[in-house]
């Protein structure tokens, strides 16, 4: 039978509607990531992998549906195609990166 | 040859099994900090209780080599014994033999037991150390596994299953636990995943250390596959011993019963909510007021917090509670609470353990990540489970009982047999000061001091609706009692409760929101 004290420093306000808590937090909790609205702009990984191959350049104006990168994940080369049609921006993968899942890989503006 | 010669025959052969992998093989399992898998079975049975079967099974592999190669018991150890005179089937894979690697042979000696156990009617426990498929056995070892999770899915609620890892688990390995009812973990021994740190760097490029991607800790804490966690394995034996002693062993029956006591808990039940009902307290207090002796076996300890579930005893009958925890995250309910808490509940329902609620809680956890990881479906789960359950339900409104929350932690309305709440109870569609936001949004607006006006509608909300009596007049609570009653009347309300039938439509089976 455990008789923890709560020490009163560590609790922390916690909002749950209009009402704000004293309690604890979960490790779990704190390590969530925060939601930020994509960008139809920002291009990302969707599953870890090796970049294979970069087929476009920066500046290059590239139409919806054109491949982009080989993404390799899982024994598949997956094609990374354009989603609209835009310019190249900035590029922020090589060809043999290992890269995380959610990279931000390549960064698009408007084509015109 | 003579008998008595036949016997010393015996002996030799059994000598050379119970060595396993040998000596060698054996110092190295005791040097990584692991008893061996024999040791394991004595430490955790009673003594003298262990009988072996299945001893000289051999593989049949002709290939890479393996005729050449003997496995003694081919890397698992089967038999039968005791836990506190009670009877159980138990398994231990010897890591010393070919790293405990699964070939069919071995896994048909865990087939044959599980079978056993099943026709029998006795508790299944499984000590996990393996390095996975016997790779050289191919599609025979594949076979091994889908058979052995066949018979975990087909003895799920007759038997109670324990799995015991004790070494790594990877790969096919880990559906067995699984699907079992309840998972032990030990610091430092026990490793679970389904793709290992070489896999995963390989293919993905992420660097993460076997401790880190599925040890103990990460199983207890993050991902909730493990139910108990210890710091050794005797430790782990220990709280095997007070599951079983806790538990039905099947589920055409009761769980033993013991010699009533009364809470020798320090704590006064009616001192330990703070009359504040933003500050926390730790529910587990209250738990322990109102159980036996005081004593009770919590069940996902680490894992969601914000809820509490376990095994007590009442009246020296087992019980399983399940009790809101403001001391983490008030006390919500989010994706991972909901989980742990509709598993346990069905646990009670299916092995006869009444289940007592205790409600506490502000409602379901705001949050993007929340809605995104499915908090819908996920919380529907509760609702399943509580509504789906046959056994005594009862439960006692702490404090705060508030909208969606409210319906789901075992309310009248999903099939609770009694319903108690402390006169301090707040049973509303949500809490004051949200609801008077928007019942009085027009007066507020209006006013002068709209701040004044807020607070004076909050607190006319929470005269007339943040108390148990709304609900009481309907009939939704059947008493409000004071704190120093509930013991009693949970007493009663247990023992008016044991011939209890419910009625339930015919069906093959439901379809839960898994």
């Amino acid at each position: 039978m455990a008789d923890k004290k709560i020490n009163p420093e560590e609790l922390v306000d916690f909002a749950v509607t209009a009402r704000k808590y004293k309690t604890l937090l979960t490790p779990k909790y704190k390590a969530r990531k925060p939601w930020t609205n994509p960008s139809p702009y920002d291009v990302q990984s969707s599953i870890p992998g090796t970049v294979i191959k970069v087929l476009v350049s920066e500046g290059q104006v590239v139409k919806e549906g054109e491949p982009i990168l080989i993404l390799e994940a899982m024994k598949m080369q997956n094609h990374v195609d354009m989603p609209f049609t835009a310019r190249i921006k900035k590029i922020n993968v090589t060809a043999g990166e290992h890269i995380p899942k959610d990279t931000l890989m390549v960064e698009l503006e408007p084509a015109d | 040859m003579s008998l008595k010669k036949n016997v010393e025959a015996l002996r030799l052969k059994k000598a050379i099994v119970e060595k396993g992998g040998g000596d060698k093989a054996i110092e190295k399992q005791i040097a990584m900090g692991k008893l061996p898998a024999r040791e394991r079975i004595l430490a955790l049975l009673d003594p003298g209780s262990f009988h072996e079967y299945d001893m000289f099974v051999e593989h049949e592999e002709r290939n890479f080599g393996m005729d050449r190669k003997e496995l003694p018991g081919d890397g698992v150890i089967t038999g039968t014994g005791t836990i506190n005179g009670a009877p159980v089937c138990i398994y231990a894979q010897d890591f010393t033999v070919m790293g405990g690697s699964l070939g069919l042979k071995h896994a048909r000696k865990i087939t044959k037991i599980m079978d056993h156990a099943l026709k029998l009617k006795m508790p299944c426990i499984g000590i996990n150390d393996s390095g996975g498929a016997r790779i050289q056995e191919g599609i025979g070892a594949l076979a091994g596994y889908g058979e052995i999770f066949y018979r975990n899915t087909m003895a799920s609620g007759v038997i109670p299953q324990i799995s015991v890892i004790l070494g790594p688990c990877a790969g096919g390995a880990v559906y067995s636990p699984a699907l079992t009812d309840f998972v032990f973990v030990v610091e430092n021994i026990s490793k679970m995943f389904i793709t290992g740190p070489n896999v995963i760097e390989t293919v993905l490029g992420e660097k993460i250390s076997q401790e880190n991607l599925g040890g103990a800790r990460v199983h207890a804490e993050i991902t909730g596959n493990a139910h108990f966690y210890a710091l050794s394995e005797e430790e782990c034996f220990k709280q095997i011993k007070t599951l079983i002693s806790l538990i039905p062993h099947s589920n055409d029956e009761k769980a033993a019963r013991v010699e009533p006591k009364k809470p020798k808990s320090r704590k006064k039940i009616e001192n330990i909510i703070p009359n504040d009902p933003k500050q926390p307290y730790d529910v587990r207090d209250i738990i322990y007021a109102l159980a036996d002796d005081s004593q009770f076996l919590e069940v996902h300890e680490l894992w969601a917090p914000n809820i509490v579930v376990g095994f007590g005893r009442m009246n020296g009958e087992t019980v399983g509670f399940v009790a809101n925890q403001p001391l983490y995250l008030a006390g919500v309910l989010d994706c991972d609470a909901s989980d742990k808490a509709a598993r346990f509940i069905r646990y009670c329902d299916a092995f006869n353990i009444p289940i007592i609620t205790l409600e506490d809680m502000p409602g379901y956890l705001p949050g993007v990540d929340q809605e995104h990881a499915g908090v819908i479906r996920h919380g529907a789960k509760v609702l399943y489970a509580y509504s789906e359950a046959t056994v005594p339900k009862m439960t006692v409104i702490l404090r705060k009982a508030y909208g969606g929350g409210y319906i789901a932690m075992n309310s009248r309305h999903l099939g609770a047999d009694f319903m108690f709440a402390w006169p301090g109870a707040e049973i509303a569609v949500m809490g004051p000061e949200g609801a008077a936001n928007i019942i009085f949004r027009k007066e507020i607006m209006e006013a002068e001091d709209q701040e004044a006006m807020r607070q004076q509608k909050v607190k006319e909300y929470v005269e007339k609706f943040a108390n148990p009596f709304v609900a009481a007049a309907k009939g939704y609570i059947d008493a409000v009692i004071e704190p120093q009653e509930t013991r009693e009347l949970l007493l009663h309300a247990l023992s008016v409760s044991e011939k209890k039938y419910d009625y339930r439509p015919a069906k093959k089976h439901g379809i839960p929101p898994f």
